[in-house]
């Protein structure tokens, strides 16, 4: 049994509603520990001023220096006690999630034991960041927490000017848009940059995400500094089956409206059957009936996944499937938001060399970025001062139209290195041709 | 002297092929396509003819762990012993037989977690952490959250929406909670309030002068000590400085205000990503329950509800209709803040005569 609980009439009102209340749990926390019941007076004070009254600090783990992040109370009373003493070490632990996160439910059990042992019993699943966020414990239990999270086999995730914590979407785990295996990469790429993570040594943060198609389910365009989105190459699938079954269902006017209106490059046309281009390698077509196809034009498609989207099963991604790489995504602080760029438009990730080379690739901008960013500067704010094509020639890539809306809408430029760029481009043309 | 004995940790990120439901495991990579039989439920088939049924439910984020052991009883009980959770804390439990899909939910919609969040519905809020736990948070994440999904809730639990609808909720300008459909972040109206006692001890001056993105905190002696002052006029009260000077005090109970964004797009289906606007600003930061707030989030929302076409996202339908008319329909001021004058901000005027009348 803990202490008596402070009143928290406002708190109180969130325990109000059909969605599950997160007072509602803390409270029944606050029956067993007289931390809860402190951390509750926290939070009310909060809601009773509007302010918040968490000040941070250096808290770790032996051997790292990053993952916790460490919460003081700034609720004094006049004689700099804190007044909430039972919460007055509020830290958290940010442990990395299995990619897709995934669990069974002896580890998720198991998770609760330890928490409920050493910490508040608060446990979010999951942080902004893609970690669990073991939620409140004080300085002293932190390593012993750890200890028996890490003999689980689990490990902390980022904090600071470090490689952070990475997510991937559940991926070929369960979905049919799936184009490269998003676990295998999430888990190649973090193995690699164990170091980063948990040394913060960065000028700044360093995201990766891990999205299966271009619907891009974890936002890694606006998010991450390196997104690795699944796409392919060759013509979208079809099953005549399922095509035939989708419009028996919906319609010509849903057809019309919902899917050959609103492709972005008009690459889709409905088609009498016999007027399908059939010995166009670059067509595809899905039968609507007997005597109709939807036929796609693949050379015009952007791959945008709106008409898989809404025909999921009659049409699907194609057979040579890859990822798009874009470097850059990061919010507000301080240029204003920016979406990650292409700076590779398609590689394969089939073999271990295709997967070691998307490593190999996150490694050399890592290393650029680390060489060359100023302090508390984005990978996106670097590329925005120096210049893509700067960034490109430092990572060694080759510039690609794929990487741009346009071409350069000013004649601000020196072009008196035209013709050895052009040679350049030449020589390498007929190296590949050769 | 004995140093004491210090475990050494093991650096090693761990895959997940264990954690993986079996029959997910058994069809890795090869998935056919899927269907929802109703809302909150996903039918995925896979070229074998494998089938398995994932039911979805809400859950409130920050789970204390008797929540957690239900939702794991549950999972043994009526599921098979796995669940996965989405980017949107909703957790996943899955079946390998049809017949057991009705008593989960059943069993979930009993302890309290709502079954839902699947395709076109509002799915629940990404947020932050709020007074809960963050040292720099203008308002409360999951306070503002479970007073929101209180009133969307048969949102959640339906598809009834033209498109799916991403909701983000974000304490301060950085916008943890991300890029959304509709995004509730705070915005703070006044410059910070310094208190040059504690700035030399607390603060490593250069770098806070270099964080600011208007160049508006400059070194200063105040009352004889090392100090910054900040120029009031430049100021944009972003809060940017906050984090590495707590004296610059930017949260105001009064005068932090919420400000409510549009049309943020994750994907890349149909148009390009696309980032959210700012329509409208300046409510009250109003806790327990910020009706202000969702009141505006749910006038936004049911008017898309009406008006957008199957398919449309939030900036899908406002590209359609265009801003004067989403500003007309949803009631909300259109004023000289929401005029783009940051760098860039140019490519975000009219530049034609491409005028709905």
């Amino acid at each position: 049994m803990a202490k008596q609980p402070h009143p928290t009439p406002m708190l109180d009102e969130l325990e109000k509603g059909p969605w599950p209340s997160f007072i509602t749990g803390l409270k029944r926390l606050a029956k067993e520990k007289d931390y809860v019941v402190d951390l509750l007076g926290h939070l009310e004070h909060s809601y009773e001023t509007r302010k918040g009254y968490w000040k941070g600090g250096t808290v770790g783990v032996f051997g790292y220096g990053g993952g916790v992040i460490p919460r003081f109370t700034e609720i004094k009373d006049e004689k700099g006690e804190p007044r909430f003493k039972d919460a007055a070490e509020f830290h958290t632990l940010r442990v990395m999630p299995p990619p897709g996160m995934h669990y069974d439910t002896a580890t998720l059990r198991k998770f609760c034991d330890i928490w409920e042992k050493y910490g508040s019993g608060l446990i979010a699943l999951h942080g902004q960041s893609g970690d669990i966020m073991f939620q409140g414990c004080t300085t002293e239990n932190v390593q012993k927490a750890f200890d028996e999270i890490n003999e689980m086999g689990f490990d902390l995730g980022g904090a600071g000017p470090a490689v952070r914590t990475a997510m991937s979407c559940v991926g070929a785990a369960r979905c049919e848009q799936s184009c490269y295996d998003e676990a295998k990469a999430h888990h190649k790429i973090i193995n690699n940059f164990l170091d980063d993570i948990h040394r913060p040594a960065l000028p700044y943060k360093f995201k990766f995400k891990f999205s299966g198609c271009p619907n891009d389910c974890m936002n890694s365009i606006q998010r991450a500094d390196m997104a690795v989105i699944g796409t392919w190459r060759d013509n979208i699938q079809t099953d005549d089956e399922l095509g035939k079954k989708w419009f028996a269902k919906h319609g010509m006017n849903e057809l019309v409206n919902d899917v050959v209106a609103m492709c972005p490059t008009r690459a889709l046309q409905i088609k009498d059957a016999k007027d399908v281009r059939r010995d166009n390698p670059y067509i595809s077509a899905v039968a609507l009936n007997d005597t109709q196809c939807l036929e796609i034009d693949n050379k015009d498609c952007v791959r945008c996944m709106h008409c898989i989207n809404v025909m999921t099963g009659a049409l699907a991604p194609g057979k040579d499937k890859g990822a798009t790489i874009l470097v850059g995504g990061k919010s507000h602080l301080k240029i204003g938001a920016l979406m990650g760029t292409v700076i590779v438009p398609f590689m394969k990730l089939e073999t271990e060399e295709d997967f070691d080379k998307l490593v190999e690739l996150a490694q050399n901008i890592v290393d650029f970025f680390a060489e060359n960013a100023l302090e508390h500067e984005r990978a996106g704010e670097m590329i925005e001062r120096i210049g893509l094509a700067n960034f490109l020639e430092g990572i060694g890539l080759d510039v690609d139209p794929n990487m741009v809306n346009n071409p350069r809408m000013n004649p601000y430029v020196r072009t008196d290195g035209w013709d050895e760029e052009v040679a350049k481009i030449n020589a390498k043309k007929q190296a590949a041709a050769a | 002297m004995a140093q004491p004995q210090m475990r050494k940790p093991v650096e090693y990120f761990l895959d997940n092929k264990k954690f993986l439901h079996p029959k997910f495991a058994a069809n890795y990579g090869n998935w056919k396509y899927h269907d929802r039989p109703r809302p909150g439920v996903l039918h995925h088939v896979s070229k074998t003819g494998d089938e398995v049924w994932t039911v979805r439910c809400g859950t409130q984020r920050q789970m204390d762990i008797y929540t957690i052991r239900t939702l794991c009883d549950i999972a043994d009980q009526y599921g098979e012993g796995y669940i996965r959770f989405t980017i949107r804390s909703n957790a996943e439990i899955m079946v390998s037989e049809e017949k057991k899909v009705a008593p989960l939910i059943e069993a979930l919609e009993k302890a309290g977690f709502p079954v839902g969040g699947t395709g076109n519905s509002v799915s629940m809020v990404a947020h932050t952490q709020g007074w809960l736990h963050c040292d720099i948070p203008g308002t409360d994440a999951s306070g503002v959250v479970k007073a929101m999904m209180d009133e969307l809730f048969e949102e959640f639990k339906n598809e009834q929406m033209p498109n799916r609808v991403r909701l983000s909720t974000s304490c301060c300008e950085i916008n943890c909670g991300g890029q959304a459909d509709i995004a509730v972040v705070i915005q703070h109206t006044k410059p910070p309030k310094i208190n040059h006692d504690l700035v030399a001890n607390v603060c490593e001056r250069p770098a806070v002068v270099a964080r600011c993105p208007v160049a508006a905190i400059r070194p200063a002696l105040v009352n004889g000590k090392p100090s910054l002052e900040v120029d009031e006029k430049k100021c944009v009260c972003c809060g940017a400085c906050y984090p590495p000077c707590p004296p610059m005090q930017i949260n105001d109970p009064e005068h932090s205000k919420i400000a409510i964004w549009v049309g943020g797009k994750n994907s890349n289906a149909r148009s390009k990503p696309t980032f959210h606007k700012l329509v409208a600003a300046g409510l009250p930061n109003n806790p327990p329950r910020w009706p202000e707030v969702n009141a505006v989030v749910k006038k936004i929302l049911m008017t898309y509800k009406e008006d957008a076409r199957p398919w449309e996202r939030m900036a899908d339908w406002i590209e359609r209709i265009g801003w004067p008319r989403f500003f007309e329909k949803t009631g909300l001021p259109f004023t000289k803040y929401m005029i783009d004058d940051w760098r860039g901000g140019r490519y975000n005027l009219n530049a034609s005569t491409h005028i709905r009348f």
